[in-house]
């Protein structure tokens, strides 16, 4: 078509999005260990308290383990490894 | 990949707590990682701040995301068993086409804004021709793989060419003989478009012979805007970072809360020839004749002076003290001023040193800030020095802000004026807390 011009997309190469599967959950919380990760924002450790005794009040059958990572923002496999060998779920606050 | 994601992968079932505005942003970056129902919850903004009485509240009120009980919304996250929703459409491509549809250059410009591959100043549309023009810039081939990008720690790095970073360098305004001090910036690592919630901008330093090559300024308005290479390759920088990460949209893949004017651009050349001190380049271990460009992460602040007046020492002290401490100074200092402290008989060095001496506050002040509390804190928890030192510091005892490593000088300016500015800048790869902990000062000549 006269007076149309053709230009560059500006955008990078994105990866392939693969599906990844959630975890099975859990049929109850019930005598079951929840991990409460203090992603170390500020103000988290005061917030993952109050839930912890939230949990206590409210659920006490739940047993629950605060738990943080050595610094933010940065991955800690050995957390990790401590959350998948002795919790049955995570509750991770606040923050991505 | 998050850390729910990889707990997710763990076999654990993850409930990610976020406050409400980061909703799009969590939801988009399940999307990417593959998991697009991840289970996240949300309690109102802010956080931070917030008494403990208030958090509860939080916990014992609404998701206001969800509009209904958080604590609800907790316990169902874990227990609720996987539907095939939790499975459905999480697999997909997302290619981007070379070129896109041809159209008039009116609509294709609405289109680039529409899209948001624009700082929202007019571009130049990039057309096959000016793409071409601009490759001539560097002997690298099209399709040479230039790096990758991502907006934030959490997020899919996405990866570009030479190709790719012309075209962004087109839209800036740059010309081919900046091209290849943008493909080092491109390189690098490092975005111009962090999506931090604090509002980062990056400080590009060129040095070296490149810079009367291409005629960069480093006189008179060395810092903006009088000059085409400085003002379109700090603009490039931004433009590319933008497009060729995957994007720097508000809500999405930035949550800088206040934004940053110095993201337009900030990129500049230091006037080597009249700094009575060795070239920045220089003193990170390259040689006088390489051409480098060195990018800072900062551009929270700025602090004015002039001088060495009879006062200078207190006026500095203010200044250091005025910063935010998780965000060293780069002093960015006319001749006139670095040749005031030569006099006095100051080495860049032992301007440093003293201003490390100098720059000091209660340690109440120091710890009381969000970037230091969360991520220079655990440090000083885990016994990292000197974090550790100024963490047993009592309340009133005056702990150094900085170290010598974390202070950085360049000379540069049109000798008008005696004047200095400390710019918010960090030299990545210095200090914890940082994206990078490689030396961010990249050689030009190997993408010329």
């Amino acid at each position: 078509m006269a007076g149309n011009i053709a230009v560059h997309d500006p955008r990078g190469f994105p990866p392939k999005v693969v599906g990844k599967r959630l975890a099975p959950r859990l049929d109850r919380l019930d005598g079951k260990i929840i991990f409460l990760v203090d992603c170390l924002f500020d103000n988290t450790d005061v917030f993952i308290e109050e839930m912890r005794q939230w949990f206590a009040v409210h659920l006490p059958s739940v047993t629950t383990r605060v738990i943080r990572p050595r610094e933010s923002w940065v991955d800690d496999p050995e957390m990790r490894a401590t959350v998948a060998a002795e919790g049955q779920g995570a509750i991770l606050g606040v923050g991505l | 990949m998050g850390l729910a994601s990889k707990l997710e992968e763990a076999g654990v079932p993850t409930v990610p707590v976020h406050s409400q505005v980061f909703a799009r942003l969590a939801k988009a970056t399940a999307l990417a990682e593959g998991r697009p129902t991840l289970r996240n919850v949300f309690v109102p903004q802010p956080v931070v701040g917030v008494p403990a009485e208030g958090l509860r509240g939080y916990i014992e009120g609404n998701d206001p995301v969800a509009q209904r009980p958080f604590m609800q919304g907790v316990i169902e996250a874990l227990t609720e068993p996987l539907s095939d929703d939790d499975f459905k459409g999480a697999t997909f491509e997302r290619a981007t086409p070379r070129l896109l549809e041809p159209d008039t250059e009116e609509n294709l410009h609405e289109l680039f804004i529409r899209n948001r591959w624009t700082d929202f100043l007019p571009i130049v549309l990039p057309t096959e021709e000016r793409v071409e023009r601009m490759l001539k810039g560097t002997r690298q081939p099209r399709d040479r793989i230039v790096g990758r990008l991502r907006p934030t720690a959490f997020r899919e790095f996405w990866e570009f060419n030479v190709e790719k970073v012309a075209v962004n360098a087109v839209m800036a305004g740059a010309r081919p003989e900046y091209f290849p001090i943008i493909l080092a910036m491109a390189s690098s690592g490092i975005t111009a478009r962090s999506s931090s919630t604090t509002s980062f901008a990056t400080i590009a330093i060129v040095n070296g012979p490149i810079r009367e090559e291409i005629g960069m300024n480093d006189g008179t308005g060395a810092l903006g805007p009088y000059n085409q290479a400085n003002t379109t390759i700090g603009r490039a920088f931004g433009l590319l970072s933008q497009n060729l990460q995957g994007g720097s949209v508000p809500g999405e893949t930035y949550m800088g809360s206040l934004g940053n004017p110095l993201a337009y651009t900030f990129c500049f050349a230091e006037a080597e020839e009249r700094s009575p001190w060795a070239p920045f380049h220089v003193d990170e271990g390259f040689k006088a004749t390489d051409s480098t460009v060195s990018i800072f992460f900062g551009g929270w602040y700025t602090q004015s002076g002039y001088g060495p007046r009879e006062t200078w020492q207190a006026k500095f002290v203010r200044c250091l003290t005025a910063l935010e401490q998780y965000l060293p100074p780069l002093i960015v200092m006319d001749p006139l001023v670095a040749h005031g402290f030569a006099e006095l008989g100051f080495t860049k060095r032992s301007l440093i040193e003293w201003c490390v001496e100098h720059a000091k506050l209660p340690a109440r002040d120091y710890w009381d800030d969000f970037a230091m509390q969360t991520l220079i804190h655990p440090h000083a928890v885990a016994g990292i020095e000197p974090y550790a030192s100024r963490l047993k510091a009592a309340p009133d005892e005056p702990v150094s802000l900085f170290t010598p490593d974390d202070i950085n000088i360049v000379v540069t300016g049109g000798s008008t004026q005696a004047a200095f500015k400390m710019f918010g800048g960090r030299y990545l790869g210095r200090g914890p807390g940082t994206p990078n902990h490689g030396k961010p000062t990249f050689l030009i000549d190997e993408w010329r």
